[in-house]
């Protein structure tokens, strides 16, 4: 039984319209219900009383799409989040990825970084990251610049060294950070093959070949019709029988890529391309 | 009894359920234990049970409640379209939402009332998706996650239905919602299991 929107579906629809016409960034099919959270909080932190008012100051002022930008992205995420999903990738992707004399991999969605971080450190610690090139790609600016700057919150170091020590990790975590600028600075070396970018996933085309593919609960918030774009876009990136990791509650049997990608760790939701 | 029987007459009366959302905290595995093994076999709604649960361990929810009732019993995946007649259970460690086209949408947003699931996040977006077709009950509990939740289901039409705090394991969170939005129907647990299977055949 369909029921009648709400003026606040109506006046969502119409914010997103005018962000995609003015700003080109489409947040067109994205799901709605975690987006519609998002847009109240930035409505109430803007001091705006409607998505209408809302939208009308994002349309005229950009310095104000620039301040819902930061709302409507979901920079939460740790680093070694799921340490079985890391431990994983050291025992069955990382025999594979080795036999490669030079690897590409892509980090989508990579928000403030931490997935980035984690990845270059297990490719360090298994003698890979002097070989690879890792491109890391968000659609929000200020997130890639937290992410170029490599400083995180010192009370999350705590956690993060537990996920590290859980994940197989081979060093003393703290080896990797030293205590600056009031946060945790992570070595620059990690971050010398890293190649961060601006990249949609709702708008933009593959940029090139990669051997890996990570992009961990991203396309949670997308709509079905988006994850199969995203979808294609890695299968599309990715090399003959090369890899993709999703989040841990993330699927593909929903998608119509289902059966191009078979699952290798399927607790730990990483799969490979399939042979065509 | 007889006015219990009648003022739940009252509120079932030209309600037609689609879907059934079911939150609990502490206590609330027992509760369910209780509760769920009243749904026929024939049931019509979908069931969609949302407790707070550790982030850092997998749910054994749905697993535990398959052997035990009559309906399919699944973990609610991403995606994945809201089926009728299903008993589905919410996942550790990410927030569950049910769209406007009524498939499941997971999300990682910060916790609510320390807790991720929150039911207040699931009861919100159902009541969008369903408006006067959903039946919002919330159980046992010692926080007040779901209070807001319930009040939109109460907005947007839908039934609601709070176990009495009296018999509850923990009373804080039906309170909270007692507190909030006046619910329809105040009811022991045995109360609400006389009443479930009543909530697809009432029209």
């Amino acid at each position: 039984m369909k029921h009648p929107l709400e003026d606040i579906d109506i006046e969502l629809r119409m914010l997103v319209e005018a962000v995609y016409l003015k700003y080109n960034y489409d947040f067109r099919d994205y799901t709605g219900a975690s987006q519609k959270r998002r847009v109240i909080v930035a409505m109430r932190e803007m001091e705006c009383a409607t998505v209408s008012e809302l939208q009308a100051k994002v349309l005229h002022q950009p310095e104000a799409f620039a301040r819902l930008l930061q709302f409507l992205t979901i920079p939460v995420t740790e680093m070694f989040r799921d340490p079985e999903y890391h431990a994983a990738i050291r025992s069955q992707v990382v025999p594979h990825l080795s036999t490669y004399p030079s690897l590409k991999l892509w980090v989508a969605g990579c928000s403030t970084g931490e997935e980035v971080y984690s990845l270059a450190i297990l490719l360090h610690e298994e003698g890979l990251l002097e070989r690879s090139l890792i491109y890391a790609t968000d659609i929000n600016p200020e997130s890639l610049e937290a992410a170029r700057r490599g400083v995180f919150p010192l009370d999350r170091m705590r956690l993060y060294t537990e996920n590290y020590q859980k994940a197989g990790g081979k060093r003393a975590f703290s080896d990797y950070y030293t205590a600056a600028y009031g946060g945790a600075l992570f070595e620059r070396f990690l971050m010398e093959n890293v190649t961060f970018a601006d990249h949609s996933l709702a708008t933009d085309s593959v940029f090139s070949e990669t051997h890996f593919v990570s992009c961990r609960n991203v396309m949670i918030y997308f709509n079905r019709r988006l994850q199969n774009r995203v979808l294609g876009l890695f299968h599309e990136s990715l090399c003959h029988r090369g890899f993709l990791a999703l989040g841990s509650k993330e699927s593909i049997d929903f998608s119509s890529y289902a059966n191009r990608f078979e699952p290798i760790a399927r607790r730990e939701r990483i799969f490979r391309k399939a042979a065509e | 009894m007889n006015a219990v029987a009648e003022s739940v007459d009252a509120a079932l009366a030209g309600r037609r359920i689609e879907a059934v959302v079911i939150g609990a905290s502490a206590g609330g595995v027992d509760a369910l234990v209780d509760l769920l093994p009243a749904l026929p076999a024939s049931f019509g709604p979908a069931t969609v049970c949302i407790l707070h649960v550790p982030a850092d361990r997998e749910s054994r929810l749905a697993e535990l409640f398959a052997a035990r009732l009559a309906l399919p019993v699944r973990e609610a995946v991403d995606k994945a379209p809201v089926e009728p007649g299903t008993v589905y259970f919410a996942g550790a460690g990410y927030h569950l939402s049910i769209e406007q086209d009524r498939v499941f949408s997971l999300s990682c947003e910060p916790p609510v009332h320390y807790a991720r699931p929150a039911i207040d996040l699931l009861m919100e977006s159902a009541a969008d998706a369903y408006g006067a077709s959903l039946a919002g009950i919330l159980l046992t509990g010692a926080n007040i996650d779901g209070a807001e939740g319930m009040q939109r289901i109460r907005q947007r039409g839908g039934l609601t239905i709070v176990q009495d705090p009296a018999g509850a394991q923990a009373p804080a969170m039906p309170e909270g919602a007692i507190r909030l939005c006046a619910p329809h129907l105040v009811l022991p647990l045995a109360a609400i299991r006389a009443l479930l299977p009543q909530l697809e055949t009432t029209i």
